[in-house]
């Protein structure tokens, strides 16, 4: 350790390696701060929103969308993408508050199964076309996000789920709560805790980002693609079934319309979160508080009394400022590692 | 390839006896070279009759070469000598048609992929590095290998200690933590090394290392090189640049047109052995004979790009074909795509008669009358989809309209008549440009470009892929075009096309202007020799120029 070409701490080494850290730690303290701003300007506008129902309810509400976000951010960051989860979640929501309408009396632990096995099988098909057959996801999925609403459609016809079939204890799980914590937002910070674990600790989770950075690199380096891709694609789908039950414990009245159109909520919130559109950057736990964020947002908006209408174009503008802010970080950065690169070499 | 060509009673050794034998030095004796250690003289790695052909194109043709722990083996040869192709073969990236590995051991085996070659102790260093930008530097280094602690998590503090203790190996401070983006080529290379040596390679093959170092870094490597032998560990090194295998190589192998042509301690050789080696072939029969040159249509002045071109001045008059010469990198298409206005310069100028060309602008260039013939047909000089007849008027097509809108009548006239006036091999000249073959899509490309009518044309690589039939044709053609007043600059680095078409050869290396040499005295030692910075190379014995 004491040989001369160790750099010296507080060298130019080190404080080149600081900057990404920071840089890299600046976007998710961005999007605190933003929440806090945010949460602070609508609180004095309107005292109501930071009262513990209204928190306790954006947290319930991101729960759904944190927990498909981290499936969709591990498909991102391996370069691909998945539309298929608004659909995924319909068709799960369905199915399974519809199990209650043939046996009221079914134990909400199965139903969850149910929900579950719904997102592995389309995860598994969605994975094995796009990872076996090499077909670009971007293709595949939006296929499936029309084939499983279709399969949704012709399930449910003209038909509904009512609230009246579901029993009460099925219905309450969004407002149940653990030391004034709600129950399924403390499971989901759980998963969204095991999964960026996984990432960050097991070499399987991290050729995932290794695969996003350079396909052709990783190819070389001997990463079974194909393997890692697929299990991406069967986790965002796994999720997304889970995803579906709450969504039906949510909303209790399930058409076969349910969901639609969230995909682009979710990738927005996993952009927006941090995670590079072309993968190989990112972390769940960016993705879960993205879609926080936007959840907040919607709600602010709807408290002070804002239309509603104006919360898409919103969340459409945040989307853009992330991306820019990220390209203009980016750039800077490379143009300060290189310069501290030329006086080092010097 | 081009030595099938017919003799033509220039001095020489045949080329059938020159590809089977050591031609060159084979009867010095052994060299004073130490036995190569360890493993009782016998080689750390070896490759026995290894051929690849990609198509038609054989890339290499039983090449054998052995390795020895302990040893940097240079191997040098002219672009498209398979140098490239036996590299991705070390790689486990291109399995050979036939021809197999043999490891110490003297048993055999064969890669099904890059992960089986680092398997075998093979590490492969290629021309651009391939690390992963959004990554740390230790884990670059360790990737899809980080040790593991219990339970199969990654040991993140042991991967950081041994990384920064390989880079302290390699007396090279890169930090471990930060992301591989924005590292200096210099330093992937490092980066990749000590990749190297994490899982103990026996051989690690360098492609070009050097080609985008500067000087100290080449040093720095070198010293590198140096602490990999002293480990027993076999260096590969393929290098353009012969006093740099001088340097460090023990041992060198030549390789020409896919074939080994020499294989040898390299001590008792001299640069002029590896040159003549290396081009030693029959040259082509001249296709022209002497004709007067008119005024200067193209005038290039001290262009100079910082880190790409230095101080090129240069003219092309009317009626002359000049060739650019050089090694791949040397510059050349560089050049030609500034002069174009493809690229930006930093100074200089570039005229065209009188005119002065802005930079930047290639539709300025065009106007001024210069056509540009890109070195990659399919992407950059076809619309590869598009009919023959939509091809070749791509370029003219406000000369084929009335009043705005396109004739097809007349479009069709046009191309055929262009067709014909190149001898454009084709079914229908409605088939989309991929039914050709590539050397009639090149006839297209210049059919279209020649529509135009230009002043100046300018071809890079004009028959990379063709057949020799076709390359034939297509020097005719040039040199008829100069000869009906056309400006024709070539840049190729196929030797013996040089030579046959250029009235005057233009030589580059490393971005500078390093040699001109009038038809008459040119030949291909000497542009090899000023190409790879051996000027100083004694005049060859066959030195026969016409």
């Amino acid at each position: 350790m004491s040989t001369t070409s160790a750099p010296p701490p507080g060298s130019e080494l080190a404080s080149a390696h600081r900057l990404v850290d920071i840089v890299l730690r600046a976007r998710t303290f961005g999007i605190i701060a933003v929440l806090a701003v945010l949460v602070l300007v609508a609180g004095l506008i309107q005292s109501r929103f930071v009262g513990g129902g209204e928190i306790r309810f954006i947290l319930s509400q991101t729960s759904l969308y944190a927990l498909v976000a981290v499936g969709e951010a591990m498909v991102i960051l391996t370069r691909n993408v998945d539309l298929s989860v608004g659909s995924v979640v319909g068709l799960s929501a369905y199915v399974s508050a519809n199990m209650f309408g043939t046996d009221h009396g079914i134990s909400t632990f199965v139903v969850f199964l149910v929900g579950l096995s719904v997102g592995l099988g389309c995860g598994i098909v969605t994975g094995a076309i796009t990872a076996i057959g090499r077909v670009p996801s971007l293709v595949v999925t939006l296929a499936m996000l029309y084939i499983i609403r279709g399969v949704d459609t012709i399930i449910v016809g003209s038909g509904v789920v009512l609230a009246s079939t579901e029993p009460n204890s099925f219905l309450n799980i969004p407002q149940d709560t653990l030391l004034g914590v709600p129950e399924l937002a403390i499971a989901v910070a759980l998963v969204v805790g095991v999964a960026a674990y996984y990432l960050n600790t097991f070499r399987s989770g991290r050729d995932l980002y290794a695969i996003g950075s350079d396909p052709e690199a990783a190819r070389l380096a001997g990463i079974p693609i194909a393997k890692r891709v697929f299990t991406a694609f069967v986790i965002s789908g796994a999720l997304s079934g889970v995803a579906g039950v709450v969504w039906a414990a949510q909303y209790a009245t399930i058409e076969s319309t349910a969901a639609n159109g969230l995909e682009l909520q979710i990738i927005a919130a996993v952009v927006v979160g941090g995670v590079a559109i072309f993968g190989g950057s990112g972390s769940v736990v960016g993705a879960a508080l993205g879609a926080l964020l936007l959840q907040t947002i919607n709600s602010a908006l709807n408290v002070i009394g804002i239309s509603s209408i104006w919360t898409e174009a919103i969340s459409g503008l945040l989307l853009i400022t992330a991306i820019t802010l990220d390209r203009g970080i980016q750039l800077r950065l490379a143009a300060a590692l290189r310069k501290r690169r030329v006086r080092l070499g010097a | 390839m081009s030595d099938q060509g017919e003799p033509n009673g220039e001095a020489g050794e045949p080329s059938g006896a020159a590809d089977r034998e050591p031609a060159i030095g084979a009867d010095r004796p052994a060299a004073e070279l130490s036995p190569p250690p360890a493993l009782g003289g016998r080689p750390a790695l070896s490759i026995r009759d290894a051929s690849k052909a990609f198509g038609a194109v054989h890339a290499l043709s039983d090449v054998s070469i052995d390795l020895y722990g302990g040893e940097a083996h240079g191997v040098v040869g002219e672009n498209g000598a398979g140098k490239s192709t036996l590299v991705k073969i070390f790689g486990g990236v291109h399995p050979p048609d036939s021809g197999t590995l043999v490891d110490a051991d003297g048993n055999s085996f064969s890669l099904n992929g890059p992960a089986d070659a680092r398997d075998a102790g093979i590490a492969v260093i290629f021309q651009e590095p391939t690390l992963f930008p959004d990554i740390s530097v230790a884990e670059n280094v360790f990737v899809a290998r980080q040790p593991q602690r219990r339970g199969r998590r990654i040991d993140r503090r042991s991967m950081q200690r041994q990384t920064r203790a390989l880079f302290e190996r390699l007396g090279v401070p890169i930090d471990p933590d930060r992301v591989a983006r924005g590292l200096s080529i210099a330093e992937q290379q490092i980066v990749e090394i000590a990749k190297a040596l994490s899982f103990d390679a026996k051989v690690v093959v360098m492609d070009e290392p050097t080609a985008a170092l500067s000087a100290t870094e080449v040093a720095r490597l070198f010293g590198v090189v140096q602490s990999l032998r002293e480990g027993g560990v076999a260096v590969v090194f393929i290098s353009h640049r012969l006093e740099e295998v001088f340097a460090i190589c023990q041992r060198v192998t030549v390789l020409r047109d896919g074939r080994r042509v020499l294989s040898q301690p390299i001590s008792g050789l001299t640069a002029g052995d590896l040159v003549r080696a290396m081009v030693g072939r029959d040259i082509a029969a001249r296709v022209h004979e002497h004709h007067p040159r008119g005024a200067a249509v193209l005038r290039v002045a001290e262009l100079s790009r910082a880190g790409i071109f230095d101080d090129i001045t240069f003219q092309v008059h009317a009626g002359e074909v000049v060739a650019l010469a050089g090694l791949v990198g040397a510059g050349r298409s560089e050049v030609a795509r500034a002069v174009f206005g493809i690229d930006e310069y930093d100074s200089g100028s570039v005229h065209v008669g009188e005119r002065r060309l802005a930079k930047g602008v290639p539709i300025e260039a065009m106007r001024a009358g210069i056509a540009m013939v890109p070195e990659d047909r399919r992407q950059q000089g076809l619309v590869m989809g598009m009919s023959i007849e939509d091809n070749i008027a791509l370029a003219s097509l406000r000369a084929l309209t009335r009043h705005g809108l396109l004739i097809s009548s007349i479009e069709r006239e046009f191309a055929t008549n262009w067709a014909a006036r190149l001898q454009v091999k084709y079914s229908r000249i409605t088939n989309p440009a991929t039914s050709l073959s590539g050397g009639n899509q090149q006839k297209v490309v210049l059919a279209k470009w020649l529509s135009r009518d230009p002043t100046v044309i300018i071809v890079d690589e004009p028959t990379r892929g063709i057949d020799i039939a076709t390359k034939a044709e297509v020097h005719r053609l040039l040199v008829e075009l100069s000869r009906s007043g056309v400006a024709v600059l070539v840049i190729s680095s196929e030797l013996p096309e040089v030579l046959a078409v250029a009235d005057r050869i233009l030589v580059m290396r490393e971005g500078r202007l390093v040699a001109e040499l009038a038809h008459g005295e040119a030949s291909e030692e000497k542009i090899m020799a000023a190409a790879t910075g051996q000027a100083d190379v004694p005049a060859p014995v066959e030195a026969g120029s016409a």
